[in-house]
């Protein structure tokens, strides 16, 4: 069966680097592996997904409307923009932490609150603060490695050699902190 | 050994295993990682950024005459500028095996249009291959330099965005050194002067009815029988989206080969299964075909002709619905528009742009394009590559005979002045326009990730590139009226714009500053002195609360509506000072001055 995972976010906020990894794991844990994402114009302080799906057999490098096994947003307006791509029994985990849009930043419009109680009134949903966490650790930007270890949590991956997929494909300065990045995720999961 | 790459990825893999000796591209997305991934990773493959996709594909034409296997990429919209070349060398034929990739964009994720390059294929009699994931677009790719060799011809790869840009698992293999062909003089092969290339042109007719034949029985079509009451035909990505609706409900004719199509093939399957369906991204390419062999099948009356034909996409065609979804209020959740980065030289350019009355902006690709939305609303139109300065032209003269007293700004990017605007604004000079034509040279290719171009100072491998100086060029061209500015210097801007409108002959204005993102040269760190290394602030006791700061439209600026204070966010502010400029009360400076 064939499990659906998207991740989306703000251009910049480090998904590409998530579902890298996420997809890598998955690959040497002997699943089958695609996974999808659109490069571009959209980048730029748009609106961003990377979609990965795994099983014994994937055709589809998409993840469909209403297909998704759990939504995972870095930012909480997108939670709710790509929400219909869960599926109606899925998990959300949701990074309460916010970016402007444009037309907040300009003051043309309020950024809507009640977007976490809304997901919540819809479906069993995991709440976190990966940004403070990331700056207790002292970096800000291994709020994307808190993220993916919640996803390891939740989809209960742990028994792949994160250590190893992370020593390989990130720069050596990096390796520790986002080590310990991965296990402040995977620990959120537990303590929730 | 088994890696985990994107189509973009696999292409170059099978580039390098096909003992390919020279690629070169011009960067567009959804095609542009195939060539920075040979330019970092397959050394032994000479790579190169062409200034446009014309010079791109003659230049591996050239290499393909001379006796090495070449290959050259782009994005679909490239196609039509590298058509010309193509038609023609589709007649001489390769000498070394030469393929030519083209990256659809169904969807337009990222493109103007939405043009399906299969026809190009077929207008050109080459074959095609379309790939269904990453493992085929390597094991294709090594397939058409055999059959590109096999049948001398050079043969077209249709990728579209989701196979460039998705992953899968690719078995890698070794590169095989295909020995060079030796290059002989040969008039009657490779000079289409009309005596010959009429030869040439019975001789495509020739190889087109051999290709057929190949068509019949590539490996790469094939059929897998199931349930006989639905027959599905389908190619590339799309063939994944099918089997994940239909399973094993359904019987596949998958085509990858697919000019000329297996007419013998289609008829077998068509004749086997009850009811047909072709389902293809963009034009009904196949459906066409098997029409005309007579069959009844739902095609583009049942699917879009548009846009990509995902799973849910296909459900709610088949069935009047995708799976079920939650509902929830979708009023809390706002537009997010791209944005020109916090930094980027381009705002301070629209910025001013902007504020003018009755001027037209003429348009072009890159970045900029962004200059038409808020809150700058500083373009009009924009057509294709290297377009604003001649549509800008004609525009000027249109608004001239209606008696119009509307002015035309052109503005474009300065590698897409290379590309092809450079064309453009030898037509300007030439015919005297009184436009305004602006370069806004950030100092790389931006949109497509920062690939190298003749201004930016590097090559695609990095090694060091002698800088062409665009003011020289224009200069050079015949242009009287030529300004260099700062763009960040709003004043500088406005007076330039003034001065430039004030003339009754064409103008040329650089702006010279360079992208926020670009990995500076030696050159940039001298002539740009510490740029990018400060930050605005916003001095609370100062600040009315005005909001004029926001319309500089940087992410970086916001407004409090607690304190009533503009707000500068230090971690994107690279301190280019545009919203200092623009703030009345002078409350806006750097820090720690």
């Amino acid at each position: 069966m064939t499990k659906n995972i998207i991740l989306v976010g703000v251009g910049g906020q480090g998904t590409i680097l998530a579902s890298k990894l996420l997809t890598l794991g998955l690959m040497e844990a002997g699943y089958d592996v695609k996974m999808s994402e659109i490069h571009g114009m959209s980048q730029r302080g748009g609106s961003v997904s990377s979609q990965v799906r795994y099983g014994s057999d994937v055709q589809s490098p998409v993840i469909e409307v209403g297909g998704a096994d759990i939504l995972v947003s870095f930012e909480k307006m997108e939670a709710l923009r790509w929400l219909e791509y869960l599926k109606i029994d899925g998990k959300v985990i949701v990074n309460d932490y916010l970016i402007n849009p444009i037309f907040v930043s300009m003051g043309k419009s309020d950024y809507p609150s009640g977007i976490i109680e809304e997901i919540k009134s819809k479906v069993p949903t995991l709440a976190i603060n990966a940004s403070d966490e990331a700056i207790k650790l002292g970096n800000p930007k291994v709020m994307n490695i808190i993220i993916l270890g919640t996803i390891i949590g939740i989809m209960k991956l742990e028994d792949i050699d994160w250590t190893r997929i992370i020593k390989e494909n990130v720069k050596p300065a990096f390796i520790d902190i986002n080590i310990k990045a991965l296990e402040v995720g995977i620990a959120l999961v537990k303590d929730a | 050994m088994k890696k985990l790459m994107t189509g973009n990825e696999a292409v170059a893999r099978g580039a390098y295993e096909a003992g390919v000796r020279f690629a070169s591209a011009y960067p567009g997305t959804p095609s542009t990682e195939i060539l920075e991934e040979i330019s970092t990773t397959y050394k032994e493959i000479k790579s190169e950024w062409a200034t446009n996709e014309k010079v791109a594909l003659e230049a591996a034409i050239g290499a393909s005459i001379s006796g090495v296997r070449s290959m050259a990429s782009m994005k679909h919209v490239g196609l039509n500028v590298a058509s010309d070349p193509l038609f023609t060398f589709a007649y001489t034929g390769v000498n070394a095996g030469m393929v030519l990739i083209s990256a659809d964009e169904p969807g337009q994720h990222s493109s103007q249009n939405e043009q399906d390059n299969r026809n190009y294929a077929k207008a050109a009699k080459i074959p095609m291959f379309e790939p269904s994931t990453s493992q085929e677009s390597k094991d294709m790719i090594k397939a058409a330099f055999e059959i590109s060799e096999d049948y001398d011809v050079p043969v077209l790869i249709r990728m579209t965005t989701r196979g460039c840009h998705s992953k899968g698992i690719v078995e890698c293999e070794e590169r095989s050194e295909v020995s060079f062909k030796e290059y002989q003089k040969n008039v009657n092969k490779y000079m289409t002067v009309p005596a010959f290339a009429r030869e040439m042109r019975k001789n495509v007719e020739v190889r087109l009815k051999k290709l057929e034949q190949y068509s019949e029985t590539s490996l790469f079509n094939r059929i897998e029988m199931n349930d006989k009451k639905i027959g599905v035909i389908s190619s590339g990505v799309a063939y994944s989206y099918a089997k994940e609706v239909f399973g094993d409900n359904a019987s596949y004719l998958k085509l990858g080969f697919t000019n000329p199509l297996p007419k013998g093939m289609l008829k077998d399957f068509c004749s086997s299964v009850e009811k047909i369906y072709v389902i293809e991204e963009n034009d009904p390419y196949i459906e066409e075909m098997v029409k005309m062999l007579g069959f009844t099948c739902h095609g583009k009356d049942t699917f879009p002709a548009y846009g990509e034909l995902t799973q849910d996409v296909l459900r709610k065609a088949l069935y009047g619905q995708s799976l079920p979804v939650i509902e929830y209020d979708r009023s809390k959740v706002l537009p997010r528009p791209p944005l020109l980065c916090a930094g980027c030289p381009h705002r301070g350019f629209f910025y001013e742009l902007g504020k003018r009355k009755n001027v037209v902006v003429a348009g072009d690709i890159g970045c900029y394009t962004l200059g038409f939305a808020e809150p700058y609303n500083a373009m009009d139109f924009n057509i294709c590559m290297g377009a604003s300065f001649s549509t800008g032209h004609g525009a000027q003269i249109g608004f001239d005979i209606q008696n119009s007293n509307k002015r035309v700004v052109s503005v474009l990017g300065d590698s897409t002045f290379f590309h092809t605007g450079i064309n453009s604004l030898i037509e300007v000079l030439y015919n005297n326009s009184r436009t305004v034509n602006v370069i806004l040279d950030n100092r790389i290719t931006g949109m497509t990730g920062h690939q190298e171009n003749p201004g930016s100072g590097r090559h695609a491998d990095k090694s060091n590139a002698p800088v062409m100086d665009i003011e020289a060029i224009v200069r050079a061209l015949g242009a009287k009226n030529i300004a260099t500015v700062n763009p960040n210097d709003l004043e500088e801007v406005k007076s330039t714009l003034d001065w430039a409108l004030s003339l009754d002959e064409p103008s040329v204005i650089i702006t010279r500053w360079p992208c926020v993102l670009k990995r500076l040269t030696q050159q940039d760190k001298e002539e740009f002195r510490d740029v990018f290394k400060s930050k605005c602030v916003v001095v609370e006791d100062m600040c009315v609360g005005c909001k004029l700061c926001l319309k500089s439209g940087c992410s970086a600026v916001s407004f409090n509506k607690d304190t009533k204070k503009a707000v500068i966010d230090s971690v994107q502010c690279v301190g280019c000072g545009v919203c200092a400029q623009i703030c009345p009360k002078s409350s806006i400076s750097k820090e720690n001055e």
